[in-house]
């Protein structure tokens, strides 16, 4: 089965090419997989066929007809409407345009993670926006609730409501809001019991909690794993109370988060934050271009990029790149890499970010490996010599044995590293080869066609060398 | 017992209401043809059992009732007999082995899946038929969740041993496994802290707990429960493929199947794993746990109305 719709186009799309032109027939077989991916990928049906027919009305339209290579226009229209449908290019802000003290609504089904969202907004507001913030819980139903969004407000270093038992959510929205304007707090966020569309005295209390608050922002916070019933959810919580923006939740899950485009479409709301990450600093802003990508399994590049220099020492990187360069990368600097993708998360959640990796995702899913393979590789190159590190040419039998002894590992790991060395410096070479631009154009699969173990991108190469496929990750920027 | 009866029609009832309505206007007394065919194959998309299994579902359909002149009861009755058929095989009930001393159970599961209300709905029933239930706190990582299962331990009248926040889990299971054995518990339920099933390094602590468990008693855990909420899409299969992996998951719990969403997922579940479905969680409340009915489940889904009343 394909697992993304770059995969699944690429048999239409070859017939589509020999062709020239693109008929009526042609879109409408290659909507059919459109549908089915954005299907699978968990876009609620509704929503996938009001897609279809904004993409097919301008598929239909002169700029294909004319085209040269049809098929790729077609994907092109695909993932245009995409990102348009889930709100344009760019982020969209909080909006905290109100007087103080602001107030912000939290609503969303159980389980979808308000609570440990209300943190991360909180922490976000007080330590980049320096926002004076209250963080108020609603939450009388589910046990200890209100004790979790007290702790987690202590390790944000913001200010919660006391509690006090026995009250009502209305009356713990009033006191948040009293103690709000008396305290002079510049945000409150008011954490919300999760509750089912269709419990209608539990909408009927968020309404009346809206009411006395008057929120500037009211957020629906959603599960990025969320099914068909995005919809169901979606429309209710905005019809009840009038949704002003959307969370989405786990998205470091390996979910394809269609309910995100489920959701931006019923409620018309903007997508204004994503969760990723257990910590509370683990809030980023949404970018619609990249989960058009991970809805279509075209890979996020961009999230990517910004992970890698997040987590790469600026200096580190410019040294590495500069001698990857000259050609002068030695197992020093490949060891101070692996140091440096540890710190960015495992392999899997890294190879989910690139284009045409899916199969190999799949394969290196099946062996569970984790970055603990780095830190034993880097535990082989540290029992080298320096002489051995600047070149590893000189690495023989007998000094393989010590290396893998020193390191608590085999020869046969020792030869392994060595080879994925090997590999890389090829790598490395090609790419430098190919400049930045011969890269954007032919992929990843430029690299990775020769010598990598020869696999056939895109849909992803059968080998991947195991080296570092962004060793030059900043040349995409 | 029609309070049973009638909660879980109430929840599975509204849960498909929606469904239902779809099938109605389907289905007024037209032959049984391609268009008719398509448009429910849609409906049994939209009630996320996945285009492939959604599909394979029609197919069957189509080579026995194909050009039939049917009414829209008789097909929501014969679609739910379809799909009962997938679903029977891993209607299990959970039935702890009174021979252990305590029966072991590892709750596990993706983050806001129900695992710790679950527990506390299964201590609750178990205890109310005179079972001594003890509870180990092992999220130890999520803000407040041991406070969490402690409430529903006072509630419930069961023992909850804990630890400190940040404590090793395993550790704890040992010593809670220790302690139930002590005490001469019939069953010990075991907490774990909600982890993304892609998060290797969190899986492999899972693994960890099973083997910390098995220096204790070889056998155990005797149980390791997936809770699955309902609203999951497609990716509960992948969830399930990984946990299933990582910790050999013996049986699901599927959860929040009293909202609108209608847990397709577990059709496709059955299908590739066919892994047993001990119980669904369709209520708030401690008895809102019930065993898992393949029949009760496909004609909710289907959005089938008649139910015996008992």
């Amino acid at each position: 089965m394909f697992d993304s719709l770059s995969g699944r186009l690429t048999g239409v799309f070859d017939r589509l090419r020999q062709r020239g032109t693109l008929g009526e027939a042609d879109v409408t077989e290659a909507l059919r997989e459109v549908r089915l991916a954005m299907l699978d990928a968990d876009v609620a049906l509704p929503v996938v066929k009001d897609f279809t027919a904004k993409v097919r009305e301008r598929a239909l339209g002169a700029e294909v007809l004319s085209a040269i290579s049809p098929g790729q226009q077609v994907a092109k229209i695909v993932n245009d409407v995409l990102v348009e449908q889930l709100g344009g290019a760019g982020a969209v802000p909080l909006n905290l345009a109100a007087t103080a003290p602001v107030p912000v609504l939290m609503v969303g089904l159980q389980g979808s993670g308000k609570t440990t969202t209300s943190g991360k907004i909180a922490l976000r507001l007080a330590s980049r926006e320096r926002k004076k913030v209250l963080l108020a819980s609603l939450d009388t139903q589910r046990p200890a609730a209100q004790l979790q969004l007290a702790q987690l407000a202590e390790r944000a270093k913001v200010a919660s409501l006391p509690i006090v038992a026995g009250q009502t959510p209305t009356q713990i929205a009033e006191r948040a809001m009293e103690t709000g304007r008396r305290e002079g707090y510049d945000v409150v966020i008011l954490d919300t019991a999760g509750r089912l569309s269709i419990d209608a005295a539990l909408m009927d209390e968020v309404r009346a909690i809206r009411d006395i608050t008057r929120p500037a922002e009211t957020l629906l916070v959603v599960d990025a794993m969320t099914g068909q019933d995005a919809v169901q959810t979606a429309r209710a919580f905005n019809e009840a109370v009038g949704v002003t923006g959307i969370v989405m939740t786990r998205m470091d899950g390996d979910s394809r988060g269609g309910a995100a485009l489920s959701m931006r479409q019923v409620t018309g709301a903007p997508i204004k934050l994503t969760g990723s990450g257990e910590k509370l600093e683990a809030l980023e802003e949404f970018h619609p271009e990249r989960i058009a990508g991970r809805i279509l399994g075209l890979g996020d590049i961009a999230g990517l990029v910004e992970k890698a220099s997040e987590h790469f020492d600026e200096e580190e990187a410019e040294k590495l790149a500069s001698k990857m360069m000259r050609g002068k990368f030695d197992l020093d600097d490949y060891a101070t890499q692996l140091r440096q993708i540890g710190k960015m998360g495992s392999i899997d959640n890294i190879l989910g970010m690139l284009p045409g990796m899916g199969k190999v995702r799949e394969q290196l899913a099946g062996a569970n490996i984790d970055t603990s393979i780095l830190k034993r590789q880097a535990a082989i190159i540290s029992s080298m010599t320096k002489a051995e590190r600047k070149t590893p040419d000189i690495i023989k039998a007998s000094r393989k044995k010590r290396i893998a002894a020193g390191s608590g590992s085999t020869v046969q790991e020792v030869n392994k590293l060595l080879k994925q060395f090997d590999d890389m410096s090829t790598m490395m070479k090609r790419m430098n080869k190919l400049g930045t631009k011969g890269l954007m154009r032919q992929g990843l699969g430029a690299l990775m066609s020769k010598g990598m173990g020869g696999g056939a991108p895109p849909g992803g190469p059968g080998g991947f060398g195991g080296g570092n496929p962004f060793g030059g990750g900043r040349k995409f920027r | 017992m029609s309070g049973f009866f009638g909660r879980l029609r109430d929840g599975l009832q509204r849960s498909t209401q929606k469904l239902g309505d779809g099938l109605a206007h389907v289905f007024v007394r037209r032959p049984l043809d391609d268009s008719v065919l398509d448009e429910l194959e849609e409906l049994l998309i939209g009630a996320d059992l996945g285009t492939a299994v959604a599909s394979r579902v029609i197919e069957r359909f189509r080579s026995t009732r194909w050009g039939a002149e049917v009414t829209h009861a008789e097909i929501r009755a014969a679609l739910a007999e379809e799909v009962s058929r997938v679903l029977a095989p891993v209607a299990v009930p959970f039935s702890p082995d009174p021979a252990k001393r305590p029966h072991v159970v590892l709750v596990v599961g993706v983050n806001g899946s129900g695992k710790t209300t679950t527990i506390g709905k299964m201590a609750l029933s178990f205890g109310n038929v005179g079972r001594k239930v003890m509870m180990v706190a092992g999220d130890t990582f999520r803000a407040a969740a041991v406070e969490q299962l402690q409430v529903w331990g006072e509630r419930v009248g069961a023992p909850v041993i804990s630890g400190p926040p940040n404590t090793d889990a395993a550790g704890l299971a040992y010593k809670g496994l220790e302690d139930a054995q002590k005490a001469g518990a019939d069953l010990l339920l075991i907490d774990t802290a909600g982890r993304l099933h892609n998060k290797a390094a969190l899986m492999e602590e899972l693994a960890k707990i099973i083997r910390v468990l098995r220096k204790f008693d070889p056998s155990a855990p005797h149980s390791v429960l997936l809770v699955l909420d309902a609203t999951t899409g497609q990716n509960a299969v992948e969830q399930v493929r990984v946990f299933k992996e990582m910790v050999d998951v013996t049986g699901l719990v599927v959860t929040k199947l009293d909202g609108s969403a209608r847990g397709g997922v577990v059709v496709a579940l059955a299908e590739t794993y066919g892994l047993p479905v001990h119980a669904v969680g369709v209520g708030e409340k401690a008895e809102d746990l019930r065993a898992f009915d393949a029949g009760e489940f496909a004609r909710g889904l289907v959005g089938e109305t008649v139910y015996e009343r008992p």
